[in-house]
């Protein structure tokens, strides 16, 4: 610890440093050499394929899948097609890319999950090569085919293929290429000699990089950013140009051969990034300040490019390479003075219980930069993978911090917290080697989850569950999620009895919030174990979980009422179809008559779907009433005349079994309008029919066909109120006025006399109008006069009724030159108001 | 563009906000141009979470309306389809994914957007029909509840009212549920929960339910509400069939409000704009969107219409006097700051303007003599006067060939107010109806039968006479300038279903319990556990607030009730208002009509 920068090495202003994760406890030999390797970043698993040792056709070549510590965790021979490219999802699936384009996925233990294909042309032109990505969109899958056609697959778990463009003038595969997101899409980019072209989804487009020198020669090797951000270009001349948005710098590697791997080496807020390059016995750093670093190796290696470094696999260890962070700098940079290091300086001297720690106290207070100097010691802490400074990093800041009068404690305890964390996942016996830049990368931007995911992936259930609790993680999104693969690897168990794995599972979950038993249940169904699914499902609080599996498992009656219980209607149709399909239709409508709820939906879904249907149902029901609405509504589909009046008569029988007289008599009064129209309409070529019995009479009326009218006014019992409007207002129209005196007269009048004043008046027919006056009833005489205009006789009578509101309504519509008027309607109100 | 959707006392703008974070998150799924073919019923309530240039910041280059046949050419990547989950909806797009095959855009990428939830249903008639693999996506765009103003939620479900009552179909309250559920993952655990009526039950058994189904994900947030109302629609079956008064209820009631805008006859808009080709103005109807952005409407949409004419030409005097200030102006400083406030007091003069010749439309309306006499009507049954036998209005009317979702009106409102009609008086409006009208209306009639709308008297005691009194529902000296009560808005009428809001918050419903007893359904209260640390502590006189949701409808005038209840000085309550649908008589008693006569079912 007191060699702390033994390790570190200048590149241009800033120290480049390897740091020593693991003693590999894997026993490869030179297996390194000519074997597909994957490893995954975060400082995910690794997989080998070992070549057979034997080479006979038999022999098939060795999967072997280790922890980054070289902890082997399976291994089993590759029984399938040649594999060409091997990668890791987010999630810790193995990826196994053949060379007919199926890729084959596998979980960390080894076993198969699931596959899919690239597509149908990869199966006969193969695929030259593959590269696994990592985008926001997820885990995603790129291969050139043997026709030169690039294919992509976004994101494995939500599988769509994606074609690109032609690249022209391609054959066999490009020099170098590499997958890169932008705005959003997935994009290729590849050399092919001295062009680059860019692939979208739509488009290629070759690339003129201005920032190229022609002399620079072809690319072969090209190598993006984690972050997607930068990118290398790497030209059979051995010049190494660095990009972002532009063109950063250039440098002469004086190697003309392509490096075997080429990865960025940058973290965030980097000072110096920089590109690693490996050949065959040398690993160069070659920074974007021009400058490089060497490293002569003597292993076969495999890099592994990380957000924040880059490690190195070999056969006996693996490191991480990194740029020192400013604030380890700072501190540990030999003969600082800054504040951290003179913190660090104080506590040491203080364990020593040396005086000197007091001044360098004073001088870091006198200077008021003792906060900062806790600060940087937290800060540095982070960044040491050794726990042992990490140790004397926290004291030092803690120490500071009792000479600090309002500091924040939360980032000290909360570096605290993250480290014990991180320091017990990196353990070799875990594996896990992450960077406290790549902890919250992971734990806080992605989901909560993914550091317990991880370590469940693994079945290092125990300490998950720790980690849990110790990070107080809501049980929702943490134990429970544990739990829930732990119950699934359980019930896979074939040892044991179901009694037992309900019970364990039980005894261990309990009601652990969030914990879905029908997900479990779903799991021990699929290995073939109905009945411990059933006695599973049976703690599921959840109905809309349970229905699903309850149907799969042919539990259809008790699927229905779960759907029921849930309210959610979309899930009782589900279950409702299904039994449809499932049941003859006797049985499934006495399912149905048990559930009132489920008949209701599907006498809707009947009523927009199988008008039919809706028929048997009522009359399975003996429900004489919706079955004679049901004829009713069925005859207004109808066109022909004589299938609508025998639905008709069929609704009138219905309504009859339901004792709806009414209805039945009404309709009976339909069938006879409508045969009445239609002889109609036949004889005197009239168009009533479809007419309400109203307008049939007011057509009547306007074509002179009065003694058909007056037929129907008696047949129908029409009211003589509304007869009487109608007749009054028909003639009117035809503007018949001796034919509407004579009618006036005929008897009193069922509607008063207005309406015959108010008819003339709409015809503009005062002298007409004025004929009605006199009939009119006392109460209405009032509106009567002012319809004709006629201020003085409304005044009168107004008057003479003495009503108050009246005598307002007339004022209101006098002139101001009624003055005469005005006065003596305004004396006869006030006599009214005394009264 | 949704300011005023955070000026209120629950910011509404943070469901919106959620909501269109939810629609880029899909518009980006698809990668590429996109056009969007619609189902016309979404494009309004769309119209409240995004416009289109939110659409066009994700590539949508064009929309179309859906309907058989081929989706228009245009050159885009995607075709998505935003549709609500139904069946004919489903046989339109598989018409219009066959026509695409083919040609020339057959390498388009189809996909589906089901608002407010996917159906299994649905996609199985895909499958069906060949076709569900044609579609890249097919997601659920949850959209519940929408908030239609600062104090206003509405799910825009036309036909939740019918399919509860008349078709025993709850798919509704399902999504009532799951919306309040939503809602409380954003404004917290709301503790109590009140309700009256068989919905509001079910409703508030889904909630508690869905609740334990997700035990554990404990919600951190500090609630918004203090209490939720649930209230049934049937449970106030009288105040939608009654003529709205104030203001924004009757700009409802004669042009109809949709989504926010009404569209008015243009002729007392077309002078305004000069020089412009005014025949073609004349054609086309104004659209106005009315919400509380504009701070005029604010002010007077919830004054009865007999108060507005005096609040118009108030603000007309602020308006002019402000104007004027410009011969005050003499300093350069006084004149940029006279400038300065320009913008704002055109906005206000035009906002006069326009709310002027709205008020005069409607008074022309509402001095006619027709509007005066069925208001006239109405009262009485109000009151209860002369509510047991054929009203000879209602039988003129009919003979005058009135709109017949007009006479509904009045004869609903008789039978509920008569707590059913005999049997001789319903089969004479029947025979009215079946005469004047066609007999195909037998359904609708049946309808309303089965709703308690229009029904037979069942006991010779009507309690509606009872529950006026007790709950006083008819005021004699309503105060339509400075109104004292809720029954400011409808003159003389207080609405029942804000008197129980009103009546929960003080003194409690215990004192009307024999009350409750009469009105249909259970009513119940429920407790919701809060994780601790977040209960309320109130300051002094601090209100309460609460959330009143009406299951099955609310009108404008309830809305405007409400709102003066969380004004009250001495109210110590506000309430927000959530609904399945902003409805009026008109609109509600169309939507529980069947038309077999026509074809669309």
């Amino acid at each position: 610890m007191t060699f702390i920068t033994a390790n570190w090495n200048p590149l241009g202003d800033a120290f480049y440093r390897k740091t020593e994760l693991y003693d590999m406890c894997w026993d490869l030999k030179d297996a390194l050499r000519d074997c597909l390797v994957a490893a995954a970043p975060y400082g995910g698993p690794i997989a080998l394929l070992r070549k057979p040792l034997r080479c006979s056709p038999s022999s098939r070549p060795q999967l072997e899948i280790y922890s980054a510590s070289g902890f082997a965790i399976t291994s089993f021979p590759w029984k399938s097609g040649p594999l060409v490219h091997l990668g890791w999802t987010i999630t810790d699936e193995l990826l196994c890319i053949q060379e007919d384009g199926s890729v084959l996925i596998y979980d960390l233990f080894g076993s198969f999950k699931r596959h899919f294909s690239m597509g149908q042309e990869v199966v006969q032109n193969h695929v030259l090569e593959a590269k696994v990505f990592h985008s926001p969109f997820g885990t995603g899958v790129a291969i050139i085919s043997g026709s030169s056609h690039f294919t992509l697959a976004t994101n494995v778990d939500e599988l769509k293929l994606r074609r690109l463009p032609e690249v022209p003038g391609l054959q066999g595969k490009p020099l170098c290429w590499a997958v890169l997101v932008q705005d959003r899409q997935i994009k290729v980019l590849l050399s092919s000699g001295p062009e680059l072209y860019i692939l979208d989804d739509t488009s290629c487009s070759e690339v003129h990089p201005p920032w190229l020198s022609p002399q620079a020669g072809s690319i072969i090797h090209m190598s993006v950013s984690f972050s997607y951000k930068y990118l290398a270009l790497f030209t059979d001349t051995g010049h190494l140009t660095f990009y972002s948005q532009n063109k950063l710098s250039e440098i002469d590697t004086k190697r003309s051969t392509a490096p075997e791997q080429m990865v960025w080496c940058r973290r965030p807020n980097s000072q110096q990034p920089s590109v690693v390059l490996l050949w065959d016995r040398l690993l160069m750093v070659a920074g974007v300040c021009n400058d490089t670093i060497q490293f002569p190796i003597e292993d076969q290696c495999v890099l592994v490019g990380e957000m924040d470094g880059v490690r190195i696999l070999s056969t006996r260890s693996h490191e991480l390479l990194q740029e020192v962070p400013l604030v380890c700098q700072d501190i540990f940079k030999i003969a600082s003075m800054a504040p951290g290091a003179l913190l660090l300086e104080a506590h040491r001297e203080y364990e020593k219980s040396s005086q000197k720690a007091d001044e360098y106290l004073r001088e870091l207070k006198e200077q008021s930069m003792l906060e900062e100097a806790v600060k940087q010691c937290v800060g540095a802490a982070r960044y040491e993978y050794d726990p042992q400074t990490q140790k004397s990093l926290l004291r030092a800041a803690s120490f500071g911090k009792c000479f600090l009068a309002d500091f924040s404690a939360d980032p000290f305890v909360e570096t605290c917290r993250e480290l014990r964390v991180l320091n017990a996942v990196r353990v070799s016996s875990v594996g896990l080697p992450l960077t406290y830049p790549q902890y919250p990368r992971i734990f806080k931007h992605l989901t909560l989850q993914v550091l317990t995911d991880r370590l469940v992936y693994r079945q290092l259930y125990p300490l998950a569950i720790k980690v849990c609790h110790y990070l107080k993680i809501p049980d929702y999104h943490g134990v429970s999620r544990v739990l829930r693969h732990w119950a699934s690897c359980k019930v896979q168990q074939k040892d044991l009895s179901d009694e037992a794995i309900a019970k364990a599972v039980c005894a261990k979950v309990g009601d652990s919030p969030g914990f879905s038993y029908s997900h479990i249940a779903a799991k021990a169904y699929e290995c073939g174990r109905a009945e411990l699914a059933i006695k599973l499902l049976d703690f599921e609080a959840r109905s809309g979980e349970q229905v699903p599996l309850l149907l799969k498992m042919k539990r259809s009656h008790l699927a229905l009422s779960k759907a029921v219980e849930s309210g959610d209607t979309d899930l009782v149709y589900m279950v409702v179809t299904h039994l449809k399909n499932e049941m003859n239709r006797g049985d499934f409508f006495m399912t149905l008559r048990n559930q009132p709820v489920a008949l209701s939906l599907y006498k809707q879904f009947c009523k927009l779907q199988e008008q039919e249907t809706l028929k048997d149902l009522y009359n399975q029901d003996d429900d004489h009433q919706e079955l004679a609405n049901y004829y009713v509504a069925a005859s207004y589909r109808e066109k022909r005349m004589d299938i609508r009046l025998s639905l008709l008569q069929s609704a009138v029988d219905e309504y009859n079994k339901a004792k709806n007289d009414f209805a039945a008599k009404a309709t009976e009064d339909e069938m006879r309008l409508l045969r009445f129209q239609r002889k109609l309409d036949e004889d005197k070529a009239t168009e009533l029919l479809g007419l309400s019995l109203q307008a049939t009479m007011e057509a009547l009326l306007a074509l002179g066909f009065h003694k058909q009218a007056e037929q129907l006014y008696r047949d129908f019992k029409v009211p003589e109120k509304r007869y009487w409007w109608l007749k009054l207002k028909s003639l009117a129209k035809k503007e018949e006025w001796e034919e509407l005196e004579k009618f006036s007269k005929t008897k009193k009048s069922p509607i008063g006399y207005l309406p015959f004043v108010e008819v003339c008046m709409k015809r503009n027919n005062k002298y007409e109008a004025k004929k009605y006056v006199s009939r009119v009833m006392p109460e209405q005489k009032v509106r009567a006069h002012l319809a004709i205009s006629d201020l003085e006789g409304a005044a009168d009578a107004a008057i003479e009724r003495r009503n108050e509101s009246e005598i307002g309504i007339v004022l209101s519509r006098c002139a101001a030159s009624d003055h005469l008027l005005i006065e003596r309607l305004n004396r006869a109100r006030t006599s009214t108001v005394k009264k | 563009m949704a300011a005023h959707l955070s000026s209120g006392r629950v910011n509404l703008n943070i469901l919106r906000e959620a909501a269109r974070k939810e629609l880029r998150v899909f518009l980006d799924k698809c990668a590429g141009s996109k056009a969007i073919v619609w189902d016309e019923y979404l494009t309004g309530p769309f119209g409240l979470i995004a416009q289109y240039s939110l659409l066009k910041e994700h590539e949508v280059e064009k929309m179309f309306t859906l309907k058989s046949g081929r989706v228009p050419p245009a050159d885009v990547k995607n075709v998505i389809f935003f549709v609500r989950p139904r069946l004919e909806l489903m046989d339109i797009i598989v018409d219009n994914v066959f026509r695409s095959v083919g040609t020339l855009h057959s390498s388009r990428d189809f996909h589906i957007l089901f608002v407010p939830r996917r159906s299994l249903l649905c996609e199985q008639r895909l499958k069906e029909q060949g076709v569900l693999g044609s579609f890249v996506n097919i997601e659920e765009y949850i959209l519940d509840l929408i908030p239609c103003d600062s104090d206003l939620l509405s799910m825009e479900y036309e036909s939740a009212f019918r399919e509860c009552y008349l078709e025993n179909d709850q798919t509704s309250l399902y999504h009532t549920a799951k919306g309040l559920i939503n809602l409380q993952a954003l404004y917290g655990t709301i503790p109590q929960i009140y309700g009256k009526g068989e919905c509001a039950r079910h409703v508030a058994n889904m909630m508690l339910r869905m609740k334990r189904e997700f035990a554990g994900s404990q919600n951190q947030i500090l609630p918004v509400f203090d209490s939720l109302l649930l209230l049934d629609r049937n449970v106030d079956l009288l105040t939608p069939l009654a003529t709205q008064l104030t203001y924004e209820g009757l700009i409802d009631e004669i042009y109809g409000i949709t989504n926010g805008y009404v569209k008015l006859p243009p002729e007392k808009f077309a002078e305004k704009k000069q020089g412009e080709g005014s025949k073609d103005l004349l054609t086309e109807r104004k659209k106005l969107q009315l919400n509380s952005a504009e701070e005029l409407y604010a002010e007077i949409r919830d004054k009865n219409f007999n108060a507005v004419g005096a609040a118009l030409s108030k603000k007309a005097k602020i308006i002019s006097a402000a104007f004027e200030e410009r011969h005050n102006a003499k300093t350069v400083v006084e004149i940029k700051q006279f400038v300065s406030q320009l913008p704002h007091m055109q906005a206000a003069r035009s906002s006069l303007a326009n709310h002027t010749s709205i008020a005069e439309l409607i008074k022309e309306i509402t001095t006619s003599e027709a509007f005066f006499d069925n208001l006239t009507v109405e009262q009485e049954f109000m009151t209860g006067i002369d509510t047991d036998k054929v009203n000879t209005y209602i039988e003129d009317r009919i003979a005058q060939k009135e709109k017949l979702t007009k006479i509904l009106r009045l004869m609903c409102m008789q039978s509920v107010c008569n707590n059913g009609l005999k049997q001789k008086v319903l089969d004479y409006y029947k025979r009215e109806i079946f005469q004047a009208y066609g007999y195909e209306h037998m359904l609708t009639l049946n309808n309303l039968e089965k709703m308690g709308l229009f029904k037979p008297q069942t006991s010779s005691r009507n309690n509606y006479p009872t529950i006026r009194k007790t709950l006083k529902l008819w005021m004699e000296d309503a105060n339509e300038q400075n109104p004292n009560d809720i029954s400011y808005v409808y003159s003389g009428y207080a609405p029942l279903s804000i008197r129980l809001t009103q009546l929960l918050a003080r003194p409690g419903w215990r004192s009307i319990e024999e009350v409750l007893k009469m009105l249909p359904g259970p009513h119940f209260e429920e407790r919701q556990q809060l994780p601790g640390g977040l209960h309320k502590k109130r300051h002094q006189g601090e209100n309460r607030t609460t959330l009143v949701f009406f299951l099955g409808g609310v009108t404008y005038a309830e809305i405007a009730a409400l709102r003066f209840l969380s004004q009250m000085e001495d109210g110590g309550m506000e309430y927000v208002i959530a609904t399945t649908k902003l409805i009026n008589g008109t609109s509600w008693i169309g939507s529980l009509m069947d038309h077999p006569a026509s074809k669309a079912p």
